[in-house]
């Protein structure tokens, strides 16, 4: 499975990665080269196979959805890591240009 | 001896008898930390000022008639592990300086027990890797040979145990990340069932594999530590609600009529020759033990990894889409707007192996390939999972070396990820199915140290403790790195 520069250039993108020339070149081939070795899976009769995704078999572990306070430093203290704040909240830049 | 060599269980006593205090313990790692992590580098932060504060609070409740096994006794977790207060930065530049307002739930633990958290350790950023070479902040050197790595991803504490910094260490492992290290550097290394601990707190990598488990110097130490962390979690949804058992209760009990599987597939091309003979050497001290040896196959076990590196970036992909320099963390300025600002804090961020697993992961699941890749993985884990089961019926626990090598040379196989992959292969049968495992010494193989795995039926971690305990006490590995 080889990966084109196009292709790596598509899935940085999607991932919300910026990618400097050389790092676009080197991740091309290295993921070509794991895409190529995981490819061995195909062999593998899964017909009646069912995925698993819970492996201790547990499902649906429900519970009430009941808001828990935090107290004001600890409030503080969480919103203090964020690199711009106004008025107690998170400012971003536009999503969308002005023009 | 210097209090910091001590065991869990040995320093337990002298604290109960009143020999020694937290304060003196406390001091005595923080002094080792001083004297030897210049140049293993396995501590990130090192919390002196919070340490000697909990250690001398530990002291106060004994005085006061408080016991407890962890009561008073130094800890090391793995810096993926949050602690409020005292900075958690997965070994990553997007977390440099994050700090956590809220302790993760196997910290919680540990604190209520009174241990003393010392320090913070390298790891492979984000815990993507096998040597600790993939951490933000320069690699851990191994103790045994500073020129080699000590395993990863939890590779700061497995080092700083085998040096005897701390009298255990955290580690999270996913797929390998515990015993990895723990074969490497000589020291115990307990993956439990995963759900057995809580991974609320955790920064999370392979939510459906990912679990937190001791590094110790003993089997019996490994069974104190899960005693106290593990347990069902409001907080963490697949902790079950079974019983925690009093772990270690059945550590001395004899191995006579117990059943130990020797699956072919793990002795075969590519383990080291040094590395099988130890192993075949604690096969036989089993066996002198009462265990009988049963020849099994698991021949699944070479998908592991392709399935593993499909499923892991998969989920790695989604849990780090979180860190886009909004709400903490690396955040870049140069930006015009909003998905400028994730696009350069992501890339300038993150380090070369969680790039590339957020892209494997970003390939595997975009439209098309989802059946191919996903599913087919899912399915194949399936496979992995019943073949394990299947033999684990009839058996009492399944027996592996921990790793087809012993540590190998920093830079060796760092710009080779598919290299580097392969080394995790013994180690992803146990994680996908989510079979508690544990790593322990068996011996050398030119001069550095071998591990012995044993993989136990699901929750099941005291029949492994039992089967370790009983080798480690017969072999007697109780060598020390030079340092």
């Amino acid at each position: 499975m080889k990966l084109s520069k196009e292709e790596i250039k598509h899935i940085a993108d999607l991932a919300r990665l910026e990618l400097t020339e050389a790092e676009l070149k080197k991740y091309g081939s290295q993921l070509s080269e794991v895409l190529t070795y995981i490819d061995q899976l195909k062999e593998v009769d899964t017909i009646d196979i069912e995925p698993t995704a819970q492996i201790t078999g547990l499902e649906n572990a429900l519970r009430e959805d009941v808001k828990e306070d935090w107290d004001k430093r600890e409030v503080e203290e969480a919103l203090s890591q964020a690199p711009n704040l106004e008025d107690g909240q998170i400012k971003v830049k536009r999503v969308l240009d002005n023009n | 001896m210097e209090l910091n060599e001590l065991t869990i269980k040995e320093a337990a006593e002298k604290l109960a008898k009143g020999e020694i205090t937290s304060i003196e313990l406390t001091k005595a790692c923080l002094a080792r930390i001083k004297e030897t992590d210049k140049k293993i580098k396995a501590c990130l932060t090192v919390c002196e000022r919070e340490a000697l504060a909990e250690a001398k609070e530990a002291d106060r409740l004994r005085a006061k008639g408080e016991r407890g096994d962890l009561l008073g006794i130094p800890y090391i977790a793995k810096d993926n592990i949050l602690t409020k207060g005292v900075k958690t930065t997965a070994a990553s530049k997007i977390l440099e300086n994050y700090i956590a307002p809220f302790d993760a739930t196997i910290i919680k633990k540990l604190k209520e027990a009174g241990a003393v958290l010392l320090a913070k350790s390298n790891l492979d950023e984000f815990a993507h890797g096998a040597s600790t070479e993939n951490s933000a902040f320069g690699p851990t050197h191994n103790p045994w040979d500073l020129s080699r790595v000590p395993g990863g991803s939890s590779g700061g504490s497995a080092a700083a145990v085998a040096a005897d910094m701390c009298l255990f260490a955290l580690g999270t492992d996913t797929g390998g990340s515990i015993r990895c290290p723990a074969s490497f550097c000589g020291v115990v290394g307990l993956k439990p069932t995963y759900g057995r601990a809580s991974r609320f707190g955790l920064i999370a990598m392979t939510s459906s594999t990912d679990v937190p488990g001791p590094i110790t110097k003993t089997v019996a130490d490994a069974a104190i530590v899960l005693a106290t962390i593990a347990g069902h979690d409001k907080n963490d949804a697949t902790t079950p609600e079974a019983e925690v058992p009093a772990y270690g209760k059945s550590l001395g009990k004899s191995l006579k009529g117990l059943k130990i599987g020797r699956p072919e597939e793990y002795f075969g091309q590519g383990v080291e020759k040094g590395v099988r003979q130890t192993i075949e050497k604690a096969i036989a001290k089993l066996e002198e033990l009462g265990a009988e040896i049963v020849p099994i196959r698991l021949p699944h076990t070479k998908y592991g990894v392709p399935v593993y590196y499909i499923i892991t970036p998969s989920e790695v992909s989604s849990n780090l889409a979180r860190f886009d320099g909004i709400r903490y963390g690396f955040s870049s300025e140069q930006v015009k707007d909003l998905k400028d600002v994730y696009v350069k804090s992501r890339g300038k961020g993150f380090g070369p192996e969680a790039k590339r697993r957020i892209m494997l992961g970003t390939y595997v699941l975009s439209a098309g390939y989802y059946d191919a890749y996903y599913l087919q993985a899912q399915k194949v884990r399936t496979k992995i999972k019943e073949e394990l089961d299947y033999e684990l019926e009839k058996l009492d626990a399944i027996i592996t070396p921990t790793q087809p090598s012993p540590a190998f040379k920093i830079g060796e196989n760092s710009d080779d990820p598919l290299k580097m992959y392969l080394e995790d292969i013994f180690q992803e049968g146990a994680s996908l199915a989510g079979l508690p495992a544990i790593s322990v010494p068996c011996g050398f193989s030119s001069g550095l140290p071998v591990g012995l795995q044993l993989i136990g039926k699901r929750f099941d971690e005291e029949m492994i403790f039992r089967i370790a305990s009983a080798y480690e006490k017969m072999a007697g590995w109780q060598i020390k790195p030079e340092i």
